[in-house]
């Protein structure tokens, strides 16, 4: 009843990173105990046909957690392997793109000169500009969004200025940025810094403005000291929100360095692509494309990982 | 200590309790007057709405009356504080400490001035042998039973060796055979603190068998006392003895009488 007033638009991003995971895998056992009853069933009629049956059953587990992907990746393929023949090689097909990729990834850190490097120092100085600003980010993020959410006065103030800041895209203040720092490399960092503090303010907000009041009734009654009450009580019911935030912020993160890279220059992967876009080598676009997304696939892997973590039961209400 | 501040350990004088909602003003209690004296055993029972928790919440100091005073040891309650601890309904332990720590975060605050830590921990570890939890104290709540952490919440609000302790339905979300178990346990430690208790609870039982006295509210808006019953059974008290007992068997009626022929039914009302 009480859930029910709390709900925003920030609800569709509140809840703790781990839990599509776990449900996932929660199935996954439930359907291998099923199909492992069933089994049981059988075998108890047949006696020896038994571990015979149960390796049947573990191999269809297996089957249904690989062949579903691999079909997935396969249309993938296909689809790209028929717009290229279609379009008669100007996108290049799966085989070239593949053959062209090893030669890329047999000699990734090379380097000749400030505008040939390999794709590894690319993908380096891009995560290298996340990292610092993301966690500059962080840094001023992370503590004003517990302000934020502890003091009603703070919230007011500054939920209009995030409002009206929150929408508008990061690479719009690229050039504040480029007129500030008077540099490439750090406008691109001020507008990763610009795209990751939001998410984090908010939900470190959110998450502060819901810890349970049960909670803080117990801080009540042991009048504890504001310092103790951030430390063992906000903090650690806190951190799924914050952890949310954070994943949000790296994602949205390595999507815009992409596109900031492509306007500075320099090394980096969205620098990368549209060099070789300008030295029209669509091979390498591709291949520039799956980096990108298994990067991101990684970090926000990781990222769900430490949620889960650090996800606690909560009280029932 | 004389004898008016113990016949009149905690004091409740005409305080009423009106909530502001969406729907305008809502009057929850009204004209509640209580003396609780020192070392007693009070129930406060009624239908569920009628207010029972929010007059605890007033005792321990977690709301503050519209109108009307609350003293404690003859000094008005300004806020929440360790020596009126509180049990809460849904135990309240927090989820990332274990049992131990949950318990120490108490002991802590209020022991940690005066005593070291080894002293402290000490504490600690009697609160949790108290209820039984010695072997479940290095685990996290998540990983005990609904009674075993309702127990610690006992234990944690018992370890502040509080003036007062205040249950909001600590045993409600149990099952039955728990819930004996643990009024049981409840009435030993009383016996053995002497402590001063205020329990908020709709089970009739529960309360002829735990208290000395049974505060039985009328429905709500603006529920106020509607009786007193004394129950005059001496202690220690034996659940299955009391089971045949005439005074026991006297005031259950008396009870039930007011909550179901007198106050009937809230839904009724509403």
């Amino acid at each position: 009843m009480v859930s029910a007033v709390f709900h925003s638009p920030l609800d569709s991003s509140s809840p703790p990173a781990g839990h599509a995971a776990p449900s996932n895998a929660t199935k996954t056992v439930a359907d291998g105990a099923a199909s492992a009853g069933a089994t049981g069933q059988n075998g108890s009629k047949t006696g020896a046909a038994a571990p015979r049956r149960d390796w049947a059953a573990l191999s269809r587990s297996f089957w249904m957690a690989v062949l579903p992907p691999a079909c997935g990746l396969g249309l993938l393929i296909g689809l790209w392997a028929v717009v290229s023949a279609t379009t008669g090689q100007s996108i290049p097909g799966p085989a070239d793109t593949w053959q062209q990729a090893v030669s890329i990834f047999s000699d990734p850190f090379y380097r000749n000169g400030p505008n040939d490097q390999g794709v590894g120092w690319n993908v380096l100085a891009s995560l290298e500009r996340v990292a610092i600003g993301f966690g500059l980010a962080a840094v001023v993020g992370i503590p004003a969004g517990f302000v934020i959410g502890r003091f009603t006065f703070l919230s007011r103030m500054f939920n209009p200025l995030i409002s009206l800041l929150r929408p508008v895209s990061p690479l719009a203040w690229l050039p504040i940025g480029l007129l500030v720092f008077k540099g490439a490399n750090p406008a691109a960092i001020w507008t990763i810094f610009i795209c990751s503090i939001w998410p984090m303010i908010i939900n470190t907000a959110v998450g502060v403005q819901r810890v349970p009041q049960d909670y803080m009734n117990v801080a009540r009654v042991l009048n504890l000291s504001e310092w103790k009450i951030a430390t063992t009580i906000l903090f650690p019911s806190v951190l799924p929100y914050m952890l949310t935030g954070v994943r949000l912020a790296v994602g949205t993160a390595w999507l815009v360095i992409v596109a900031a890279e492509m306007l500075t220059g320099g090394v980096g992967i969205g620098f990368w692509v549209w060099d070789e876009w300008n030295n029209l080598n669509v091979k390498n676009i591709l291949i520039a494309i799956f980096v990108i997304g298994i990067v991101g696939l990684l970090l926000e892997y990781a990222l769900v990982k430490l949620a889960t973590a650090f996800t606690f039961e909560e009280v029932k209400s | 200590m004389n004898a008016s501040l113990t016949s009149k350990f905690i004091e409740v004088q005409g305080v009423d309790q009106t909530f502001k909602t969406a729907k305008g003003l809502f009057p929850a209690l009204r004209g509640i007057d209580l003396t609780i004296a020192k070392g007693e055993f009070v129930a406060l029972i009624g239908h569920s709405g009628c207010g029972k928790s929010t007059l605890l919440n007033l005792i321990a100091g977690l709301t503050t009356p519209t109108s009307g005073a609350l003293l404690c040891a003859n000094k008005e309650t300004k806020g929440p504080g360790p020596e009126r601890a509180v049990v809460f309904q849904n135990h309240s332990l927090l989820p990332w400490l274990t049992c131990f720590d949950n318990v120490y975060l108490a002991v802590e605050r209020v022991f940690s001035r005066t005593e070291s830590k080894a002293q402290l921990r000490q504490r600690t570890d009697a609160a949790l042998a108290l209820v039984g939890l010695t072997h479940a104290a290095q685990k996290r709540p998540g990983e005990i039973s609904g009674g075993m952490k309702q127990r610690v919440g006992i234990a944690r609000a018992l370890s502040m060796e509080p003036q007062v302790l205040l249950m909001d339905e600590p045993f409600g979300a149990l099952d039955a055979l728990t819930r004996a178990k643990l009024q049981d346990e409840l009435l030993e430690i009383v016996a053995r603190t002497q402590s001063t208790v205020v329990m908020v609870t709709h089970d009739v039982d529960e309360a002829v068998l735990l208290s000395d006295k049974i505060v039985m509210m009328t429905n709500g808006p603006a529920a106020t006392i509607g009786e007193v019953l004394r129950v005059d059974i001496p202690r220690p008290r034996s659940r299955v003895a009391l089971a045949e007992d005439a005074v026991y068997l006297q005031c259950r009626k008396a009870v039930i009488d007011f909550l179901y022929t007198r106050q009937g039914h809230v839904e009724k009302v509403a």
